[in-house]
């Protein structure tokens, strides 16, 4: 093994460092966006309701990421209104489909990890908000989702690492994150043991980076649950 | 049902492909974890670095990238270990090992966590009760660890085997023939894609249903003594 080709190509993985966490960043803030409607309307005991998040949950969360990608990025070209319609110059772009496949994915899970955290808030302070007279639009913005987002913390910070780490499936439509640049740059060199260690390395770092970001947001929202230690 | 163009049968091949992949994982992968959790625990400071360093590693990175450097580095390493001996023939390392190799190594990284878990769970009064009575690290293990173990990692086990069966997709990209590469060749074949990944999709959510009923069974099976007075 030869490390001189790590050290060579090494400004080019950090370009592809770039990309995974645009990738990552922009997929999870619109993945968060959509899975607040999709996770509150699941928590909902109205079943007309649930029943459609609970179908699009059970979908995105029983396939394959690579299959979603592939259907977003293959499938959706085979519709000639799509392809007629405004939004194919985004559809044809590898770029915007991984972001469109990646958000449905991560909103699902979210969804989930916010229902999850909705049903777990004790019930003893939703009926305390209600005795004092709080209507649902009050009790949610001000008890139940600051509550559930204490508690989401550590499960959302484990499905940031899940999506950086399905970010990978991005190089399958030749996008050229990390691992799709160490494909392209393996392709030229030859030497895949080096490189896609190398890869790994710069993936393990990025969560390192993540998991400590998230356990400092944790300990400052969940301050006062904290004993105190002065 | 989907009229699939006369591909249904290489499907069909394709998801027996898929599940043997994920049975022979699932098998390297508890093995792994069990291991690395006895590792984990164990007095040994060695075992227990390795142990660590394995979970984290293999928890770190991208399970498309393990597959990846499993295909491309077994070949390489086989070949240079080969040489050493004077062996200088090609061997490869086919995409169906690379696949178990690396579905193995990253259920087993995981499990390794389940199990330590369950083993923590375990009453250490049993542990001293059967170092009393006279019984080895391993006869306390085999008889009475073990049989507990099973109890407390299975729900933990069967969501990773979910994950397990979604991941399979991955080692397509390295040329295995499951799910994934026949749709492909369905789709290069007959122009329809969404078609065809969807009734991929289909595949993959079929496996996914019968797998968790199936676990659903074994739990109420593993549970039938518990809770009851």
């Amino acid at each position: 093994m030869s490390f001189e080709v790590v050290v060579e190509y090494f400004p080019r993985l950090l370009e592809g460092v770039k990309t995974t966490i645009e990738l990552v960043v922009v997929s999870g803030l619109i993945g968060s966006m959509l899975a607040l409607p999709i996770g509150l309307a699941r928590h909902s005991h109205r079943w007309w309701l649930s029943a459609i998040p609970y179908a699009y949950i059970f979908f995105f969360r029983g396939t394959p990421l690579l299959v979603q990608i592939f259907l977003v990025y293959y499938g959706l070209a085979q519709f000639d209104a799509v392809r007629e319609s405004a939004f194919w110059p985004y559809l044809r772009e590898p770029y915007w489909c991984a972001i469109i496949a990646f958000s449905l994915n991560t909103a699902a899970y979210t969804a989930e990890i916010l229902r999850g955290a909705l049903a777990a808030i004790p019930r003893g302070e939703i009926e305390a908000a209600k005795t004092i007279g709080m209507r649902q639009p009050v009790l949610y913005r001000r008890i139940m989702l600051p509550r559930a987002f204490g508690m989401i913390l550590p499960a959302y910070g484990n499905e940031v690492i899940l999506m950086l780490k399905g970010s990978a499936l991005a190089s399958t439509i030749t996008l050229l994150d990390i691992t799709g640049t160490a494909r392209t740059i393996i392709a030229r060199t030859y030497t895949p043991i080096e490189i896609f260690l190398a890869a790994g390395g710069l993936y393990l770092l990025i969560s390192m980076v993540i998991i400590l970001a998230f356990r400092q947001l944790e300990r400052r929202h969940n301050r006062h649950l904290q004993p105190i230690n002065r | 049902m989907f009229d699939m163009r006369g591909f249904g049968d290489q499907l069909w091949a394709g998801t027996l492909i898929t599940i043997e992949l994920a049975m022979a994982s699932l098998l390297l992968g508890l093995l792994l974890g069990l291991l690395g959790a006895t590792a984990r625990l164990s007095g040994n400071p060695v075992a227990r670095a390795i142990s660590t360093g394995y979970t984290t590693v293999i928890r770190g990175i991208p399970e498309l990238l393990t597959v990846l450097i499993i295909y491309f580095g077994a070949t390489t390493a086989l070949m240079s270990i080969a040489s050493l001996f004077g062996y200088d023939e090609y061997i490869e390392v086919g995409p169906f090992a690379a696949g178990v190799i690396a579905l193995g190594l990253t259920f087993g990284a995981y499990a390794s966590e389940v199990f330590r878990g369950a083993i923590i769970a375990i009453p250490a009064g049993q542990r001293e009760a059967g170092l009393v009575i006279g019984m080895s690290n391993f006869k306390i293990f085999w008889r009475i660890t073990l049989p507990q173990l099973w109890r407390l990692a299975l729900p933990g086990l069967g969501n990773l085997f979910l994950v397990l069966l979604k991941d399979t997709a991955l080692v397509s990209v390295v040329g295995l023939s499951d799910i994934m590469l026949k749709t492909r060749d369905a789709v290069s074949y007959t122009k329809e894609p969404f078609l065809f990944y969807m009734a991929a999709a289909c595949i993959y959510l079929s496996l996914t249903i019968i797998s968790m009923v199936f676990i659903h069974f074994m739990e109420k099976r593993n549970n039938r003594w518990v809770g009851r007075a």
